[in-house]
């Protein structure tokens, strides 16, 4: 009742094909911009900010990421949080040895590096497939760690291997307080955002999905392989250089190789898989979840009133996290963004049940 | 409409995260006026774990026994939470950020309880404004107070430990001369704790002609085979062990497994404990290692801890666990804490809560002299502490104990030259100060 579209015609190709076809759509996308840009840093304290919803949007960006190359491309990838540690270190070379440099095209710099990179390690993808490119993309995964440790220029010859960054000036506007760093992240992940809803609604997009559903089909109607697999690892890794950047300079500030390790990457194959495959929202759901749940779980005993011990929290954030995992992909294996879609199917025929 | 799994699933995800904001997102409690919040960064899980628990219970007892005994510093109770960290440094950060404004004047200091995540915070405690103390880790060049003005690496740093191990091995061999031409390796987790004694060792390595050869372990540490057929093949003179959790123990039952003489193994004062060497027993027999002045034993102030704390069921681990290297390091730590937030009180007002600049200066101005430590009941563990505004180290004492087998035997007392270090460190710490376009106190400033 709601959310029908009665009324809505549209008159022109454009109209039709627009992002959000329906008005109440737009109103919402409207409000939620606004208010992320407006309410949030009014609301928000300095820890939210900082603990929860700069982490979760810097690893939307890389969840966005590894979804256009698993989800929208078919390409397993384990390899996402090496091609993150290229755009930190990568960042942080250009801002240590050419500090003239705008942040933004640091930022752009170090995204193109990561893609470069992403596209070396996506060569294996024309060859084998599944689980066998998983443990390619493992391997690069693992390669980067050992160049990041080991090759001392990357560090810029901290004898400790670990880096550490000044705060980022952008044209006078320094970026020091949690609300700077916010609007910084939250402009940087709309653009993104548009950008990637964009490609996949695209021919390259279509071409991705041809591969993820059929690859030799796709091949015999006129999709190039090498093509539509380098542009997915291309753009994917892009992603990830970006939100590694902004996770480095941004999130943490000072970080040792190790910040950029296996652990990370399946922690963004986690929130894909969580949130939902091939979707945007759903790149967002899973960062959400993997983000809030670890803080939740260390919060909630307390909040109900029972005492736990730091050991027994630990454990139990483990234990939940894991089973909730698996109860996801037991229940609902399309993940969060398949329950936002049956929600907004159902809001569209409510009050009725079909 | 039918309810499916999938619709009771979207209320429950729905339900869940409204519940999740809420407990996440809600204000602490500030807390009644008298009293002083010591946040506790631990991990008691994980590889780390079994090192880092000792420390931490010593740390916790010392607390109960200060809040039991004392009543408090001048009254003003002693608050505390836990909060793990897992040894990451993303973690500790977020721990850092979520403990630093509890208690009514914001959390007195921090012991991040390891190197990396000292890193991580060496940024933001200026920021907060809140002092780190890093008590016999931390970053080296640290120990120099004009430039980081918030880190207080008390009572020695790795470089420290690395000039004193030098100075063992010169002791063992007959003389400084004696270490031309020598091999020694350093068998280092590869952190940025394994890597800090490297500028030292290769400083050393250039004045006195020994060859260092470094092999890094990959962390945790629990794979060590291909590093000791390494140190098999170079044939080492001595080797240097720089390990944490369940690095060292893989070491010494690596080392065991190779041959390599333990006598000729020398371990950094984190890797010299109980956890390390009780699973190893006999086969660790001759291995030495750093202590901060006192390995394993029971002093005067544990007498106190049985009596306030075990004996009243309060203590946090067992009762065995009392005594052993790692306790009785955090049971120093935490001493140094509770004597820097008396220290404030005595400037800033006796039985307020100190805030994290006032706990600072306490830090600056630290002066522990014999007969203080010997009211404290730690006289027989520590010599007499002095920090100063150029120093924030205090005391460059490290001694040498060996396993026998069954226990820590104390061997000899060494002083680091600080002669060598202070320079690297002002060097270091003016290059990081270059970096970071900080400008290093003048002693006019010092003073204030």
């Amino acid at each position: 009742m709601l959310y029908r579209e009665n009324g809505q015609f549209k008159t022109s190709y454009a109209a039709d094909r627009q992002l959000l076809p329906i008005a109440q759509d737009r109103w919402l996308m409207i409000a939620l911009v606004a208010s992320s840009f407006v309410a949030v840093p009014l609301l928000a304290g300095d820890y939210a900010l900082r603990a929860l919803i700069i982490p979760f949007l810097i690893l939307a960006i890389a969840a966005i990421g590894l979804n256009i190359l698993v989800g929208y491309c078919g390409q397993i990838s384990l390899g996402s949080a090496g091609f993150m540690g290229v755009g930190a270190y990568v960042a942080f070379n250009l801002t240590v040895r050419v500090p003239q440099l705008n942040f933004l095209l640091v930022l752009l710099l170090s995204g193109t590096s990561a893609a470069l990179v992403g596209m070396a390690f996506g060569i294996p993808s024309l060859r084998i497939k599944g689980l066998y490119l998983a443990v390619a993309t493992l391997a690069a995964q693992f390669f980067l760690d050992w160049a990041f440790t080991r090759v001392r220029w990357f560090t810029a010859d901290s004898p400790s291997g670990s880096v550490s960054t000044n705060p980022i000036d952008l044209l006078g506007w320094r970026i020091e307080r949690p609300i700077d760093k916010y609007l910084l992240v939250l402009g940087i992940v709309c653009l993104l955002t548009l950008a990637a809803k964009n490609l996949t609604r695209s021919h390259i997009g279509r071409a991705w999905m041809a591969t993820r559903d059929m690859d030799v089909a796709a091949e015999i109607i006129g999709v190039r392989p090498l093509t539509a697999k380098l542009s997915a690892f291309a753009v994917s890794s892009f992603y990830a250089g970006v939100a590694g950047a902004l996770w480095g300079f941004v999130h943490l500030g000072s970080w040792e190789p190790a910040a950029f390790g296996v652990v990370m990457s399946l922690n963004v194959l986690f929130m894909i898989i969580i949130g939902g495959l091939g979707s945007m929202v759903g790149s967002f759901f899973g960062a959400a979840f993997i983000v809030v749940l670890p803080l939740l779980l260390n919060r909630l005993p307390a909040a109900l009133g029972i005492d736990l011990s730091t050991t027994m929290k630990s454990h139990m954030e483990s234990m939940i996290f894991g089973g909730l995992i698996v109860l996801f992909l037991a229940i609902e294996p399309l993940g969060l963004a398949r329950l936002w879609a049956i929600g907004k199917q159902k809001l569209r025929v409510w009050p009725f049940p079909h | 409409m039918k309810a499916t799994t999938s619709y009771w699933m979207g209320w429950m995800a729905a339900a869940v995260c409204a519940a999740g904001l809420a407990a996440v997102g809600a204000a602490e409690d500030p807390g009644t006026a008298k009293e002083q919040f010591i946040p506790l960064l631990v991990y008691r899980t994980g590889p780390y774990a079994p090192n880092g628990t000792p420390w931490a219970n010593g740390k916790l007892d010392y607390l109960k026994l200060i809040n039991a005994r004392d009543g408090g510093v001048n009254g003003v109770k002693l608050t505390y939470e836990e909060c793990e960290t897992e040894y990451k440094a993303d973690r500790g950060v977020e721990c850092y950020e979520r403990l630093k404004g509890k208690g009514p004047t914001g959390a007195a200091l921090f012991d991040p309880q390891s190197t990396g995540i000292t890193f991580a915070l060496t940024e933001r405690a200026p920021v907060d404004k809140i002092p780190l103390i890093t008590v016999g880790y931390g970053r080296s060049e640290s120990q120099d107070g004009d430039v980081f003005m918030w880190n207080f690496p008390l009572l020695g740093t790795y470089w420290t430990a690395a000039d004193v191990l030098m100075q063992h091995i010169a002791k063992k061999e007959g003389g400084l001369d004696k270490l031309k031409g020598k091999k020694i390796a350093l068998v280092f987790h590869d952190s940025p704790y394994g890597k800090e004694p490297i500028p030292m060792l290769e400083e050393g390595a250039r004045a006195r002609g020994f060859e260092l050869i470094k092999i890094p372990v990959t962390p945790p540490g629990v794979e060590q085979k291909s590093v000791w057929l390494q140190v098999r093949q170079q044939h080492p003179d001595y080797v240097l062990l720089w390990g944490w959790g369940v690095m060292n123990s893989t070491a010494l039952k690596e080392a065991q497994a190779t041959a390599f003489p333990r006598d000729h193994l020398l371990g950094v004062w984190w890797s010299g404990a109980e956890p390390d060497v009780k699973d190893v027993g006999e086969g660790a027999k001759g291995y030495s290692a750093l202590t901060i002045q006192y390995g394993a034993g029971l002093s005067k102030v544990h007498q106190d801890i049985f009596k306030y704390v075990h004996d009243k069921g309060q203590g946090t681990g067992p009762r065995e666990e009392v005594g052993t290297v790692l306790y009785n390091r955090g049971m120093l730590i935490q001493m140094l804490s509770v004597e820097a937030i008396r220290g404030a009180q005595e400037r800033f007002g006796k039985g307020k809560p100190m805030t994290g600049e006032q706990v600072r200066w306490a830090l600056e101005n630290l002066n522990l002299d014999q007969k203080r430590l010997d009211a404290l009941g730690f006289g027989e563990m520590l010599k007499p502490v002095r920090t100063s505004c150029f120093d924030h180290v205090g005391a460059s004492y490290a001694r040498i104990q060996t396993w026998d087998g069954s226990r820590w035997v104390p061997g000899e007392m060494y002083e680091a030259n600080q002669q060598i270090i202070t320079p690297m460190a002002r060097s270091a710490a003016e290059a990081y100060a270059a970096s970071k376009k900080i400008t290093p106190r003048t002693p006019q400033e010092c003073r204030a």
